[in-house]
């Protein structure tokens, strides 16, 4: 703030430079309008060329499912990283946005609205949990962008939502398998454990299914929950021991409360069979139970005991492939839930690249029409009828023994 | 009979761990009226310090010593700079202050730890134990063992030491205490440090059965506070028949009632106990003599 007659004196200058100010004054809006054009001009060139295909993700890395959303979250990073070094998809790099929900259905929700509407992505790969992915569902349909959930129940995609997809097995599928594995063994009375969670009620839900018990002989003779917090199922496992005829227990459960049944169960010295679904297939399971853990089986996808199939089986070189890459990279064993992860991202890319184009409407079309896909999780057929595309031949049964994974069937 | 004697002994091991952090509550609450929350969290750096060492290699005696030692430290500071620097402020803005500071631990664990769930393994193995019908693990023994232990020591402590006997007349009375020359703010910073001494060791005793991770002090800390108000808040013994009470009837309710309902069933008994019994159940019937 100059003193008044310093001003005055300024405007007098000014004013007998006359001619030569207007000059500069023309001059100067010459020159910005010419750096305008040319920072627009670049602009346009350059977003163009570089303008990354955004992917979002929600995933629960902390909390008591971290089992899941923490290899999910270092495989979709490892990947996008290698594919972009490779080049990107249609000559556009991949930029990887991943928010932690903690297992927490309503920040799901929150995450998935600020990956939408703040950070403007063009897909979405998450809800490691269904309790996540039904919670984010309502959105994505409303602002329509393609979605594949690593969720594992079935109501996921039954009933079909246009713009969601699926790459784990369901939890129908997993009860399927455990009950034909049931039946081999003669054994037809089971009691279920559940949390309640999402994915839990509705794995109980099929278990309970008159459809499926007809099919393979099962009754179910017993029905414990626990809440998601709780240290302790021995009471609930206790009732289920003392259930009329009891030839089976069937874990509905995931992540952290599977090593305390499992522990708890043999605590009890119980001694029918446990069966758990595809939600514990990862070491971290077997490493949190230690002994315990022997002798339980479960059906899980193929990448947990790629280097166990048989050569003849069309998934080996692809669950292989991934287990080096992942062990290499984070010195960890796989998980099935890593492959749900890696299995979304190159269906995505897959469909971008059949695509053509990052157009979502174009995008969710073709991933509609993916057929006879190896991934890791198995081979996909998705229809627009079934927005998973596996069935129960690419699920194996595996059993824990001697503490690690041992292939059956 | 022999369900109910399996539900007893699954309901006094996480009773046991109530009552250590519903100690560390009391203990607290007696120096100076201030509802410790960050107690949780000092059972969480128990567990999950020891967890992670053990992890990595160390053997797990040591691994408990230096998680119990971060917990006193972490304690101590908590009071050095926060409670201390707030002293004359009303007792809710303090309570307040601990709430902060739960937050605050819960997220360092996460930065210095993991988001992980780890596993400890039992100290003496994890064959079961047939126990009057009922099967137990190694660690249970461990836990009430402990706890006992500990209980025992406290009340010797309190009764026959002069530093205990301090303790307790500064909770009856602090400006009396002050007055007979009872250093009140150098007894507050000592309680703190055994309140995070005790919660540290149920975090250690308690790993083994069920799992730790940077969150489990949440709940632990707030289940470890209504055991600490049914028993009667400012009472030692109330805290751990408070403790293995709201065990019990969780694993009572659990598996006679409804497994789902389990936590409801203890709260819906405290709220009783308190519209009825506000001091809780040991609490002091206290008469102001003016």
């Amino acid at each position: 703030m100059l003193p008044r007659a310093f001003e005055k004196a300024a405007e007098r200058q000014l004013s007998k430079r006359g001619d030569t100010h207007m000059m500069t004054r023309h001059f100067h809006r010459l020159l910005t309008f010419a750096g305008a054009a040319l920072v627009a001009a670049a602009a346009a060139v350059g977003a163009s060329a570089a303008e990354p295909i955004k992917i979002g993700s929600f995933l629960t890395v902390s909390g008591p499912a971290s089992f899941l959303g923490d290899p999910e979250k270092k495989t979709l990073e490892l990947y996008v990283e290698r594919i972009n070094a490779a080049g990107g998809v249609l000559g556009r790099q991949l930029q990887l946005t991943v928010y932690d929900t903690g297992g927490d259905a309503k920040q799901a929700a929150t995450f998935a609205r600020r990956l939408i509407e703040e950070d403007k992505v063009d897909f979405l790969i998450g809800g490691s949990s269904t309790g996540d992915t039904m919670a984010a569902v309502p959105i994505i349909e409303r602002a329509e962008i393609p979605f594949i959930s690593l969720g594992g129940a079935s109501v996921i995609v039954d009933p079909v939502k246009k713009w969601v997809f699926k790459t784990p097995h369901t939890d129908r599928l997993a009860v399927e398998k455990v009950y034909a594995d049931m039946k081999k063994r003669g054994l037809s009375k089971v009691g279920l454990i559940a949390g309640d969670g999402g994915f839990d009620k509705s794995c109980v839900a099929n278990a309970s299914d008159k459809a499926l018990l007809d099919r393979y002989g099962v009754s179910v003779v017993g029905n414990e929950s626990y809440s998601s917090g709780d240290k302790d199922t021995t009471a609930q496992l206790t009732k289920l021991k003392a259930a009329p005829g009891i030839q089976a227990i069937l874990f509905c459960g995931f992540g952290v409360a599977s090593v305390i049944v499992t522990k708890n169960y043999h605590q009890l010295g119980i001694t029918v069979p446990l069966y758990h679904s595809h939600g514990s297939a990862s070491k971290q399971f077997i490493t949190g139970a230690g002994e315990a853990a022997e002798g339980a089986r479960l059906p899980a996808a193929a990448v947990l005991v790629a280097a166990q199939l048989p050569d003849s089986d069309p998934q080996k070189k692809v669950g292989l492939a991934y287990t080096k890459a992942y062990d290499e990279r984070y010195h960890e064993a796989v998980s099935t839930f890593g492959g749900h992860a890696y299995d979304a991202l190159m269906l995505l890319v897959d469909a971008i690249k059949r695509a053509g184009t990052t157009d979502r409407a174009k995008v969710r079309d073709a991933l509609e029409g993916t057929k006879n896909y190896i991934g890791v999780d198995g081979i996909y057929d998705i229809t627009p009828s079934d927005h998973d595309g596996l069935n129960v031949s690419s699920f194996k049964m595996v059993e824990v023994k001697n503490g690690d994974w041992k292939y059956l069937y | 009979m022999a369900e109910f004697v399996q539900f007893v002994f699954s309901g006094i091991t996480v009773g046991a761990i109530y009552a250590l952090v519903g100690l560390g509550f009391s203990i607290i609450y007696n120096a100076s009226q201030v509802i410790n929350f960050a107690q949780g969290e000092f059972v969480m750096i128990g567990g999950l310090t020891t967890a992670m060492l053990a992890q990595g290699g160390v053997p797990v005696p040591i691994a408990a010593a230096i998680a119990i030692a971060a917990a006193v430290v972490a304690g101590v500071a908590l009071e050095k700079l926060a409670v201390e620097q707030a002293r004359d402020a009303p007792v809710v803005t303090l309570i307040i202050i601990t709430i902060g500071a739960s937050i605050f631990l819960r997220g360092l664990a996460q930065i210095v730890f993991d988001r992980n769930y780890h596993a400890l393994a039992g100290f003496s193995g994890e064959a079961p134990i047939h126990l009057a019908g009922a099967t137990i693990v190694p660690q249970t023994l461990w836990v009430l063992g402990t706890t006992a232990a500990l209980v025992l020591a406290l009340a010797w402590f309190f009764g026959r030491t002069l530093l205990g006997k301090a303790i307790l007349a500064t909770s009856y009375n602090p400006l009396a205490a002050q007055l007979a020359g009872i250093g009140t703010r150098s007894l507050l910073l000592l309680s703190f440090g055994l309140s995070a001494a005790l919660g540290a060791i149920g975090g250690i005793l308690i790993a083994p059965i069920s799992l730790t991770s940077y969150d489990v002090g949440v709940l632990l800390g707030l289940k470890g506070f209504s055991a600490a108000v049914l028993g009667g808040l400012g009472s030692s013994l109330g805290a751990v028949a408070g403790g293995l009470l709201l065990g019990l009837i969780e694993a009572l309710g659990a598996g006679y009632i409804s497994s789902s309902y389990k936590d409801a069933i203890a709260f819906v008994i405290i709220l009783l106990v308190l519209f009825f019994m506000p001091r809780g159940l040991l609490g002091r019937r206290g008469t102001e003599r003016v």
